[in-house]
């Protein structure tokens, strides 16, 4: 940025000039990325560009981020309640009555304490890496990973270990998006490169029944808690009934278990308009469309799929809404689907993105049991093929346009 | 005859696979352990240093509209021999190997150093340069098994080396090494730290 600076006071002008950070030969000028980064967060920036066309808006990528932070708050705050509420169902000595506002209070405190050291682990590792590669390539701290730090730990299981939870998002933030050259460069989301990278690579700590309640305190060292998805591609009828999946009071991931609480953060994101409503809507679509499929599959009684896979009936005969109660449809839907770096750019492409992400969910979901939670695959599968959408999204457009100057061109010659 | 640059530069300004990113299919598939990657390696090092050598040998009596043919009898014979020798000798890796062994066939690798340097160079000078390429090969094999036996298995050629204390306190072996995509992604992590120490070996850099 080509920028004349003025400084705010004396006390940051002195600063300034003591570490000389602006000198191209200074003491500290190879920390002038991190000093920008902490300038800006804590000032008003203060550089204006003097050359070239911008847009003025007063939406920038801090704002855009925070408002996704904020939109994600409802979910965090409910996860961390869930959180010790389902340790509290099968703790054998939690210190207060079930339903009393002691042990409500409790409930959320047990939760903050355990989320707590998750977000400090995917923030201080992430920040870190993305600090050292901006001063590396001289680039400025950008915003990017507000989110995706912010993002990770909701959508682990609570027990992930922090070392595994370091370990994956330092792959995320190298492997995701700085290989490609940092924020707004990265083809898939980072968040979900952190989930995907840990369920591969610990398969025990990420799926299965064991993960998913924080019951390692209180005495209760072996619980199993399946979630619904677990349940279902076990070919068991899911134990909680719909209304407690739309309330959230269900064992699994962290933050994601919510979907009223998920859709208080949507709202926000589509009156502000920082996320695409045409992603959201078309991702609800795919997933109700496949999921009304599998049930005319039943009615038609069709033999076919049954006999690939006896456990799959009770799955097929689910009603098609529980698809978006269960597991982490609606937060990817939201949240990760409408990231607006790895999602189809055009209009079209964002209809044909989303709906794909719905169907791939719901059908692996159902068809494929060893991956109970297809919304990950799905949306990773999409940011793949996002550029080509738009590709063919953006071709076709060329080519209708170039035919309909050929007909008004010849029609002129006429 | 430059001995030195025909043996060395291939283990690193160029590369077999993180240069000219060839063998690349290989490379993912028998690098989980570290034996295989080592036999291996070693099996192509020699099949391309003798195939070389016998091209090299018998270059100027090839038609040259029939001579990717004969280079491919010469591979064949040089693999089925391997082959049978590892079946006779190592059984147990010949097993792990399985279809890759006779795969060397394809390898890019030993059909691209024949039409590359041994139709146009003396047998000798094509020997070691078929070496060099050989083991330039095995070195980034044997370097990606190496992580992912290590990560993924807590051995090396099978013995534990990861402490049992380890696991005890918690750690995990990495399934995400066992599996191939694994494999490229450390091949490109090697070509990243070495494009990013040569820069001149970075397209934008040429200039």
């Amino acid at each position: 940025m080509n920028g004349k600076r003025k400084t705010e006071n004396g006390i940051l002008s002195a600063l300034e000039k003591w570490f000389e950070v602006h000198e191209p030969k200074g003491k500290w000028a190879w920390l002038g990325s991190t000093y920008e980064a902490f300038h800006t967060f804590a000032f008003t920036p203060n550089r204006v560009t003097t050359k070239g066309c911008h847009v003025r808006d007063a939406i920038d990528l801090k704002r855009a981020m925070i408002i996704v932070v904020f939109a994600l708050m409802p979910a965090m705050l409910f996860g961390m309640w869930n959180i010790g509420y389902q340790a509290s169902l099968h703790a054998t000595d939690w210190p207060y009555p079930l339903g009393s506002v002691a042990s409500w209070i409790f409930c959320f405190v047990f939760g903050f304490i355990r989320m707590l050291p998750m977000l400090a682990v995917s923030y201080t590792v992430g920040l870190t890496i993305e600090f050292a590669f901006a001063q590396l390539r001289h680039h400025q701290v950008n915003e990017g990973f507000l989110v995706t730090g912010f993002i990770i730990p909701m959508i682990m299981p609570v027990t992930t270990p922090l070392w595994q939870l370091a370990l994956a998002t330092a792959f995320a933030v190298i492997i995701g998006k700085e290989v490609f050259g940092g924020t707004g460069m990265n083809f898939l989301n980072p968040a979900l490169v952190a989930r995907a990278f840990l369920f591969f690579a610990y398969p025990t700590r990420m799926s299965g029944d064991s993960v998913w309640v924080a019951a390692d305190f209180w005495g209760t060292d072996a619980f199993t808690g399946a979630t619904p998805l677990g349940e279902l591609a076990a070919g068991i009828q899911p134990s909680t009934s719909a209304l407690d999946m739309f309330l959230g009071t269900i064992p699994g991931s962290t933050c994601e278990s919510s979907v009223i609480a998920i859709l208080l953060g949507a709202i926000l994101l589509l009156v502000t308009g920082i996320a695409s409503w045409r992603i959201m809507l078309s991702v609800v679509l795919g997933g109700g469309l496949m999921g009304l499929f599998f049930n005319l599959l039943t009615t038609l009684n069709l033999p076919l799929l049954s006999t690939l896979n006896p456990q799959l009936s009770t799955y097929l005969q689910l009603p098609f809404y529980y698809h978006y109660l269960m597991g982490g449809f609606m937060f990817g839907a939201v949240f990760m689907a409408t990231d607006p770096v790895t999602a189809a750019q055009t209009n079209t492409g964002k209809w044909i993105y989303g709906l794909l992400i719905g169907l791939f969910a719901v059908l692996l979901r159902v068809v494929n049991p060893a991956y109970p939670e297809g919304m990950m695959l799905s949306i990773l599968l999409m940011n793949c093929f996002a550029p080509l959408i738009d590709h063919c999204v953006v071709a076709r457009n060329i080519k209708k346009r170039k035919k309909r100057a050929i007909v008004k061109s010849k029609a002129a010659v006429q | 005859m430059n001995v030195k640059k025909l043996l060395i530069e291939p283990l690193r300004k160029t590369n077999p696979v993180t240069v000219l990113v060839l063998g690349i299919c290989s490379c993912l598939a028998v690098t989980a352990k570290l034996k295989p990657a080592l036999v291996m390696g070693a099996s192509v090092t020699v099949v391309t240093a003798l195939s070389n050598f016998i091209i090299s040998l018998l270059r100027k009596g090839i038609p040259n509209r029939i001579r990717i043919i004969v280079q491919l009898v010469v591979v064949a014979t040089l693999v089925i021999m391997i082959d049978q020798f590892l079946k006779a000798f190592a059984y147990d890796v010949s097993k792990q190997l399985s279809v890759y062994v006779g795969l060397i066939i394809t390898n890019c690798i030993i059909m691209g150093r024949l039409e590359a340097f041994a139709l146009s160079h003396g047998p000798g000078e094509s020997f070691l340069d078929g070496l060099g390429n050989g083991l330039g090969y095995s070195l980034i094999l044997v370097m990606v098994a190496f992580f992912r036996e290590l990560l993924g298995s807590g051995t090396l050629l099978g013995y534990q080396i990861i402490p049992q204390s380890f696991y005890e306190a918690g750690y995990q072996n990495n399934g995400l090494m066992i599996l191939p995509p694994m494999a490229l992604i450390i091949v490109g992590i090697i070509i990243w730290i070495q494009r990013s120490r040569h820069p001149e070996m970075q397209e934008n850099n040429q200039k």
